[in-house]
């Protein structure tokens, strides 16, 4: 699989999704599961929100209704990691851990659970004193993480680094260093880590919000972006994904490329 | 301290498609036979599973062929007599007998009808027990016609039919769908067709596990490296994952061979640099098919028991692992 799309709807930020763990109520969040595993989602991002009261017991009753109708990999979202392990505990099929960032107890915390599960994790390339600005900072955090995970036995391709991308009307001068930082980690181990983002918060505020996402999107994919977390229901952002995967020659050109793309 | 080996870890591998039926399955051959299946590059066991060998599949016509005189020797006792031959190539040690019905090409004088071809393939599955393959005239509308007779009569064997093509299809497809059968999809060394035949090939309601793709190949100084590249693509394709890049190859060796005139041409034509036509030509149509296998090649259509004989040898040492 040349670039792993990862579905950011299900998310309790969401007013009907945040609705619908409030009242436990299953049927948007299969909804979702199924339209976003339809247009070509390699994982569904699952992240219980602000309306939970026990996030453990809610992210393990999201992971079971998706699971319910379809078997697509998941992302365990959360800051919580009792409720990441309660999800990893339950996942069918090897699940992504989003996220933990460049600090000790966390990773400590963490890289364990996913060697322990056979998990795969978003790496963030911070720690507490927050998102750096430079390229080399991003880099030097990023080898750092690369370095625990041949500590506690994952390979590099087990971590999904991300840069951390912000907002371009907040903070434009971010989007080149971010740039810059991709082209580095990717050269960082052989074989590279996996290099993914949060697409959407680019366009963050912004009136031009899929332009944005999709011209940021196939940017980042020249110098080694092969995943994100995005509307995967955005049809032109998929069909730019879709063709920038097959001019960089990763899939053979067909004339159906862009529907077969979206096929898992 | 222990140095870790890197390895490719490959996402995806080749499908693999069975050929034939026996009695259980609801047909009559003796035996089935196995294609594709590898989860690693032609032959490197030590990075990923080569659970079958690549298959030998002999050819022979529904009439006499019109191959260099050294054939003579070998097929001229039962060339006229279709079930005689397959009866032959079977004993030679044929895993597949590969039938080209030229007999209805509509460009020869008394061509064979749909139903007389149909007959021949009945004959033949009554007479012997090796999986078959059936490629038509190749004229399109004749193939269309020809192999849904075929289709028909040998319902249940899961024979083999082709070849479909881009332009022309959805009739062989439509056979194959009928009487349980694979489908041979061909492309004229053109890997982007191929893919795009094969989406349009599961779109009809194609099974995958009946899919066989024909990329077809040069022979030997005619083209090969650029067969040979075209197929390194496709199973890197399926390797990573790319399910419609995944199905299993075949190679057309011998008649590929055997148009060049480094195989046919006598000594007395070629030179004496050149060595007797009959061990040339022989070494000819081998080098084509161990080099096709090398590039990736899940069945081998052979047309000199000899060369075939060589090629089995061959594979037997490739087959074993090399896996540490």
């Amino acid at each position: 699989m040349a670039f792993y799309m990862i579905g950011e709807r299900i998310n309790g930020m969401f007013k009907d999704i945040g609705e619908a763990v409030a009242k436990f109520d299953p049927k948007p969040i299969q909804e979702w599961a199924i339209k976003q595993t339809q247009a070509g989602a390699a994982y569904l991002d699952v992240n219980v929100g602000p309306t939970a009261t026990d996030r453990v017991k809610s992210m393990r009753w999201m992971v079971e209704v998706i699971q319910e109708v379809c078997d697509t990999p998941i992302a365990l979202d959360s800051t919580n990691y009792d409720a990441i392990e309660a999800g990893l505990e339950i996942c069918k099929k090897p699940a992504l851990i989003n996220s933990c960032p460049c600090e000790r107890p966390k990773i400590e915390r963490v890289f364990p659970m996913a060697k322990k599960y056979g998990a795969k994790i978003v790496a963030l390339t911070m720690d507490k004193s927050g998102i750096p600005k430079s390229a080399d900072m991003r880099v030097a955090f990023a080898m750092e993480l690369l370095a625990a995970a041949d500590e506690f036995g994952l390979a590099p391709d087990d971590l999904f680094i991300d840069p951390l991308i912000l907002p371009c009307n907040v903070a434009q001068d971010h989007a080149p260093e971010v740039l810059e930082a991709l082209r580095q980690i990717k050269g960082l181990s052989d074989p590279p880590p996996h290099l993914t983002l949060g697409l959407s918060n680019v366009s963050q505020g912004t009136p031009h919000r899929p332009l944005i996402n999709r011209t940021y999107c196939v940017m980042a994919m020249t110098v080694g972006l092969d995943s994100a977390i995005m509307d995967v229901n955005d049809d032109e952002l998929v069909d730019a994904i879709a063709t920038a995967d097959m001019l960089l020659n990763k899939a053979i050109y067909c004339d159906s490329y862009a529907k077969v793309f979206r096929q898992r | 301290m222990p140095v870790d080996i890197l390895k490719e870890k490959y996402t995806g591998k080749v499908q693999e498609v069975v050929l034939g039926a026996t009695k259980e399955e609801g047909g009559t051959r003796a035996y089935t036979v196995k294609l594709g299946g590898s989860s690693t590059l032609p032959f490197l066991q030590f990075e990923g599973e080569i659970p079958n060998r690549p298959v030998i599949a002999y050819e022979m016509w529904d009439i006499k062929p019109d191959w260099p005189d050294c054939f003579e020797e070998v097929y001229g006792d039962v060339w006229n007599d279709p079930v005689a031959w397959a009866k032959k190539i079977e004993e030679l040690g044929a895993d597949v007998i590969y039938l080209k019905l030229k007999g209805a090409d509509p460009e020869l004088d008394n061509s064979k009808t749909p139903d007389e071809c149909a007959k021949v393939v009945k004959a033949i599955l009554e007479n012997t027990g090796a999986p078959l393959m059936v490629e038509g005239p190749g004229n399109p509308e004749k193939d269309n016609d020809v192999l849904q007779a075929v289709g028909e009569a040998a319902a249940g064997e899961n024979i083999a039919l082709g070849v479909a093509e881009k332009d022309n299809y959805r009739s062989i497809a439509a056979a194959c769908m009928m009487g349980k059968h694979c489908i041979v999809g061909r492309s004229p060394v053109d890997i982007n067709i191929l893919k795009q035949l094969n989406i349009m090939l599961t779109e009809m309601g194609v099974s995958p596990e009946k899919i066989i793709n024909d990329p077809l190949t040069g022979g030997l100084g005619y083209g090969i490296e650029y067969s040979y590249s075209i197929m390194e693509r496709a199973r890197w394709g399926a390797l990573i994952g790319d399910k419609m890049m995944a199905f299993p190859v075949v190679c057309l060796a011998g008649p590929e061979a055997w148009r060049a005139k480094e195989a046919f041409a006598p000594v007395e034509e070629a030179g004496p640099g050149w060595g007797e036509q009959k061990p040339r030509g022989i070494m000819w149509e081998a080098m084509t098919a161990a080099a096709l296998l090398q590039a990736g090649g899940d069945l081998v259509l052979m047309r000199h028991p000899e060369a075939a004989k060589l090629v089995k040898k061959h594979l037997e040492g490739l087959m074993v692992s090399n896996a540490y």
